[in-house]
């Protein structure tokens, strides 16, 4: 269990918790409005703790437990309409149960902040890790950020609740962890301090409540042909807004919480003439394995996007230009396409690029399939040896 | 209980010049249910045909404030609101008193809604949740749903030549609902308006959830004209088709109005072009097994209304 209140050493604390822990304890320092909660595998444990900072009073939140995950997004939903900061968390079926309301948060433009515990979809049924939930729903209208560690997941968690919130965005974001491999391995995790969190996030200043009685609005009106479109312009431009208004959240969040946020990270990448883009938990195991080539003198690196969505395709492109061979690693198929969602997101990004590296794809980690060190010196060795496959399956047999 | 006049004098909450179909049950309902309160009011609406017709960007009919957020959610995103509510009035942020309430079709509660509503009761939310029975999904042209009585009609459970109309009996809502033990679960029924606002103006008051289930026909779907909306109503009243009772705490039943002498019901069934194959020769078994069921639900409602003190000498 996480001490309920950090002891301030120079504005920070640290303590070892899970990926979990360390998102329900940004989620207490955060004290939303309206939390609503559902349990499922492996996001649970969010719920679980933070129920502990409602049962013991140290919240404002008033909490919500309700009958499913569709409610639970119904719920913040209506909440975040009233006025009020509202967050909630689910994993895999739940997410795509909440599937149809997802959709109407980002369309009714509320700041909602989810974090998702990336599980694999059913079915079969399965509880580990893999992207297939989040990646189903990046056309929606959320924005995504991806978390490497528990470290990760408590920043970006407390930085999105900003973000969602700044006046040219009004979008809901989803922070996304990998489920067991983040969420239920105990990390030391590096607090920003309370204080600091409440001056960072500010106070919620909604631009309508259906709380507001004196001035009635109609929220979620039939919009049809002549005026959906418009409607849907105005969300793209919203989501667009988002490039820019996350380098200047990510500045202040630097200046008051003295963290860096960026669109991706670029590990040794600079001069690397081989470099691999994953996401997530497995950029911590692929960043051990740069290392250890770099001791061989062999020119590899690393890309690891934080912000999916929206893609920041110009600066990836730039990123990569140059390269000589690229590998992709996506942990989600996208059946029927050429290639996972991050490779799709990449390769249509440098479409138009003059120096183009090549690119191939490897679809990885699925249903929490492992992937090891060994798996990952195997990507670079194929992008060395010049031979790689456009598409190619890391650790599966047949 | 205010004279009528005064009533007709409280302000409006939604507005003519939506576009409901003439003769629609449904506005009536809203009407004589947002007349049970004076406070400040919040509407959330379920997908359905009150919601399409009111709100067509960039019009609305409502002065109050209005959410619909889908078909099958309204009692959860209403729980959202009245728990922002709380949240804020604890920490200082809402001041005023305001009531929550949501208006739902039967598709919107008695199916698809059903897990949503279910959920929102037996968290105790302090809201009132209006179903606007209209027996069958109207706004998508005239579908069976769980309300749709025996032996009706509609384009989903045609009169053909083996299959007289819907083959099973209607669900009964306020039974499932009343299992909750909420504080108040009501049945009205628009042809009795002072019925309705003693019950909504109860309802209102209600600390925790409270559900009216409002009989409110539709001329397109039951098949009659258009200016015998209320007239089919009080019909369904008459016949003890639909009861008019309340049920506190799930335990205290009270019928509101015994009907003593009943019509037959086949006088409400020929009112309406939905039940017309039912009085072909070959049907007369299907009519007599209706009238059976109203019979025996009646004389459930009465023992159970007895049981919690009511006489009916």
């Amino acid at each position: 269990m996480p001490k309920n209140k950090p002891k301030p050493v120079k504005g920070r604390d640290y303590d070892s918790m899970t990926g979990a822990d360390a998102v329900a304890f940004g989620m207490r320092q955060i004290n939303p409005d309206v939390v609503a909660a559902f349990p499922i595998t492996p996001q649970t444990e969010i719920m679980e703790r933070f129920s502990q900072f409602y049962a013991d009073g140290i919240v404002d939140t008033e909490m919500i437990l309700v009958e499913s995950e569709h409610s639970a997004m119904s719920a913040v939903v209506g909440a975040a309409a009233a006025g009020a900061r509202a967050m909630t968390a689910t994993a895999a079926n739940g997410l795509a149960l909440m599937w149809e309301i997802v959709y109407i948060a980002a369309s009714t433009r509320l700041p909602i902040v989810m974090n998702v515990v990336n599980r694999a979809l059913s079915g079969p049924i399965n509880i580990h890790c893999d992207h297939s939930d989040s990646m189903g729903c990046r056309d929606s209208g959320w924005i995504q950020i991806y978390s490497e560690n528990g470290q990760e997941a408590y920043e970006n968690t407390i930085f999105a609740v900003k973000f969602a919130e700044h006046p040219k965005v009004r979008l809901p974001v989803m922070v996304c962890q990998d489920g067991f491999i983040t969420s239920h391995s105990v990390e030391p995790i590096n607090f920003i301090h309370d204080d600091k969190v409440k001056q960072f996030i500010g106070k919620p200043k909604p631009e309508f409540s259906l709380l507001d009685v004196d001035n009635p609005i109609t929220l979620g009106p039939l919009d049809l042909f002549d005026y959906y479109f418009e409607h849907k312009r105005q969300q793209i431009e919203g989501m667009e807004n988002a490039r820019k208004a996350f380098l200047d959240v990510a500045k202040e969040f630097e200046k008051t919480c003295g963290r860096r946020l960026q669109y991706f990270e670029e590990y040794s990448s600079k001069d690397a003439d081989y470099v691999l883009v994953v996401m997530s938990s497995t950029a911590g195991t692929a960043k051990e394995v740069v290392d250890r080539l770099r001791k061989q003198g062999k020119k590899v690196g690393l890309i690891k996007p934080r912000l999916f969505r929206p893609f920041p395709y110009e600066e990836i492109t730039k990123a990569l230009e140059g390269k000589k061979a690229v590998a992709v690693m996506d942990r989600s198929a996208s059946f029927g396409a050429q290639g996972g969602p991050l490779f799709l997101e990449i390769s249509s990004a440098m479409l138009n690029s003059a120096k183009k590296p090549k690119l191939c794809n490897y679809i990885f980690g699925l249903g929490g399939r492992d992937t090891s060190m060994q798996d990952i010196e195997k990507v670079f060795e194929d992008l060395m040896n010049g031979k790689p496959k456009a598409l190619n399956y890391l650790g599966v047999r047949g | 209980m205010p004279s009528l006049k005064d009533l007709a004098k409280m302000p409006e909450r939604i507005t003519g010049g939506h576009r409901l179909c003439p003769g629609c049950g449904a506005p009536i309902a809203v009407r004589q249910i947002l007349r049970g309160t004076d406070k400040p009011v919040v509407v959330v609406c379920a997908t359905g045909c009150l919601e399409v017709a009111t709100t067509i960007y960039p019009h609305s009919a409502w002065k109050c404030p209005y959410f619909h957020n889908a078909f099958e959610n309204a009692a959860a995103t209403l729980s959202g609101i009245e728990t922002a509510y709380n949240s804020l009035k604890k920490q200082g942020r809402a001041k005023k008193e305001i009531k929550f309430v949501a208006f739902g079709g039967d598709g919107g509660t008695y199916d698809i809604g059903l897990q949503s509503l279910s959920g929102a009761l037996e968290r105790g939310h302090d809201f009132v949740y209006v179903c606007y029975d209209n027996e069958a999904y109207m706004n998508t042209g005239i579908q069976r749903s769980s309300a749709t009585p025996y032996g009706a009609a509609t384009t989903t459970s045609p009169a053909g030549k083996v299959h007289p109309g819907k083959e099973q009996f209607k669900k009964n809502l306020l039974d499932v609902v009343a299992a909750h033990e909420i504080p108040y679960a009501a049945q009205a029924c628009i042809s009795d308006w002072a019925d309705v606002l003693k019950k909504s103006q109860k309802a209102f008051e209600t600390k925790g959830p409270a559900f009216i289930n409002i009989l409110a026909p539709c001329q397109r779907g039951w098949r009659y004209p258009h200016n015998k909306t209320i007239a089919v109503a009080k019909a369904a009243v008459e016949t003890r088709f639909w009861p008019l009772l309340e049920i506190e705490y799930g335990r205290k039943w009270t019928l509101n109005r015994d009907i003593k002498t009943p019509k037959p019901i086949t006088e409400w069934l020929k009112m309406q072009g939905r039940f017309k194959h039912l009085f072909k020769p070959e049907n007369e078994h299907l009519v007599k097994k209706i009238q059976e069921h109203i019979d025996s639900e009646w004389e459930r409602i009465k023992n159970l209304c007895r049981c919690s003190g009511q006489n009916f000498d």
